[in-house]
Parts: C-alpha cells; sequence; structure tokens
C-alpha cells in the first residue's frame, strides 16, 4: 500500500483508557498504509515496562465509575495486543524517550518487546512528518 | 443476497472495532486470489471502515447487505 505520510504520535498518559485509544488508532492507521512512530514518555513509556504492561493502569478521572464499566463491559483487546497487531499490519514503530529513560532509572531490557528502541527527541522529530499528536 | 460463492465467511458479530476489520484483513491475508470473503458485523464502524479499507487496498468490495443489527460485508481477493 502506498504511502500517505505518518502518523506521529506522542504518548505520555499511562492510563488504560487513553493507551486503548491510542492503540486503535495505530491500528486505523496501519491498515490505511500509514507509517506510525509513536514516542513514550513519562506515564505511557512506565506503562510499557514489561513487568507492568499487563496490569490495571487506571482510566482518566473524567471515566469516572460509569465510563470505566462502560469500557470493561465492550470487552476490548488489551490495548498491548492492538499495538502488536498494529506492527504485524505495517510499519509501526515505538521508541521510548531517553530522557523518561533516565528518570525512571531503566534501560530497552526492563521495556516490553513492543518497543523498538530509545530515541532523544530530535530522533523523534527527525523522524516524524506532518504534525504530532500529543495523547 | 449475493448469488456469488462464498469462500470463507467470519461471523464477528459483538466484536468491537476494529475487531471486524482485522478479521477480515487476516482472512485477506490468508486467502487466495478471487476468494469472496463475507464478514458480518454489527459494530458501526465498520461500515465506513471496511469499505474504506478495501478500497485502499485494491479489493473489491461485492456487495453490504444490512440485517437486523448488523450487515454482511461481501469482498473479493483481488491481488
Amino acid at each position: 500500500m502506498s504511502d500517505d505520510g505518518s502518523f506521529s504520535v506522542v504518548l505520555f498518559s499511562g492510563t488504560d483508557d487513553k493507551l486503548q485509544a491510542a492503540a486503535v488508532l495505530a491500528v486505523g492507521a496501519a491498515a490505511m498504509g500509514r507509517k506510525v512512530e509513536i514516542f513514550l514518555q513519562y506515564w505511557a513509556l512506565d506503562a510499557f515496562r514489561a513487568d507492568r504492561i499487563m496490569k490495571d493502569h487506571g482510566v482518566a478521572p473524567e471515566a469516572g465509575e460509569e465510563g470505566l464499566a462502560a469500557m470493561v463491559a465492550q470487552g476490548k483487546m488489551h490495548w498491548s495486543e492492538l499495538f502488536r497487531q498494529a506492527k504485524d499490519l505495517g510499519d509501526v514503530q515505538i521508541h521510548a524517550c531517553a530522557d523518561s529513560m533516565e528518570m525512571f532509572h531503566i534501560t530497552q531490557t526492563d521495556l516490553d518487546p513492543l518497543v523498538d528502541g530509545v530515541w532523544g527527541v530530535a530522533s523523534f522529530f527527525m523522524a516524524a512528518e506532518g504534525p504530532v499528536t500529543f495523547i | 443476497m449475493t448469488t456469488t460463492d462464498i469462500t470463507r465467511s467470519i461471523d464477528a458479530r459483538g466484536m468491537p472495532c476494529p475487531g471486524p476489520l482485522m478479521s477480515l484483513i487476516g482472512a485477506i491475508r490468508e486467502g487466495q486470489v478471487d476468494d469472496v470473503i463475507e464478514v458480518l458485523s454489527s459494530d458501526e464502524g465498520s461500515r465506513s471502515d471496511i469499505p474504506a479499507w478495501v478500497s485502499k487496498a485494491g479489493h473489491e468490495m461485492v456487495e453490504v447487505v444490512e440485517d437486523e443489527g448488523f450487515a454482511h460485508f461481501v469482498i473479493r481477493k483481488v491481488k
């Protein structure tokens, strides 16, 4: 499929609802032939740690109890599995922010294999084309 | 309903977005050229997403038939 420009996303939030929404966007973009560049910072990076990727990361405060219940009832695939599918579908790269890695005192071996590597911010902007989405 | 012979039918009813589309993509990948794949989906997003993906990927959207609370999407693998 032809390349219509990349979908570049900075993932900052580490709650399951936002990661879920981001994963669905990544799958859709990859299915439509877009290159996807994901950059993990702060709490999103923390959620991609190998030992805690499947744990409960909670939801954004605006969800409330009703929102959380609705999300659970929909029974979507876990976001990590959706990111795996997105990678299988197309060119989807996930990089960890070097600065956030330093903040947590972790190295790539602490991260889930979904993460392709560690980049500085400039490297992300080198790879990103067009607007950057921040979630 | 279509008179086209269906090679494979996938019941994706009840699956949330993007499940039905992912199931279709998987079936297209595994299939042979000229296979006709039917997807049953109750997901609202499928109504726009399946035709959009089929067009983008260069396959043929044979038809979309509305049923009670879901739709039949019939796709021919072109390449």
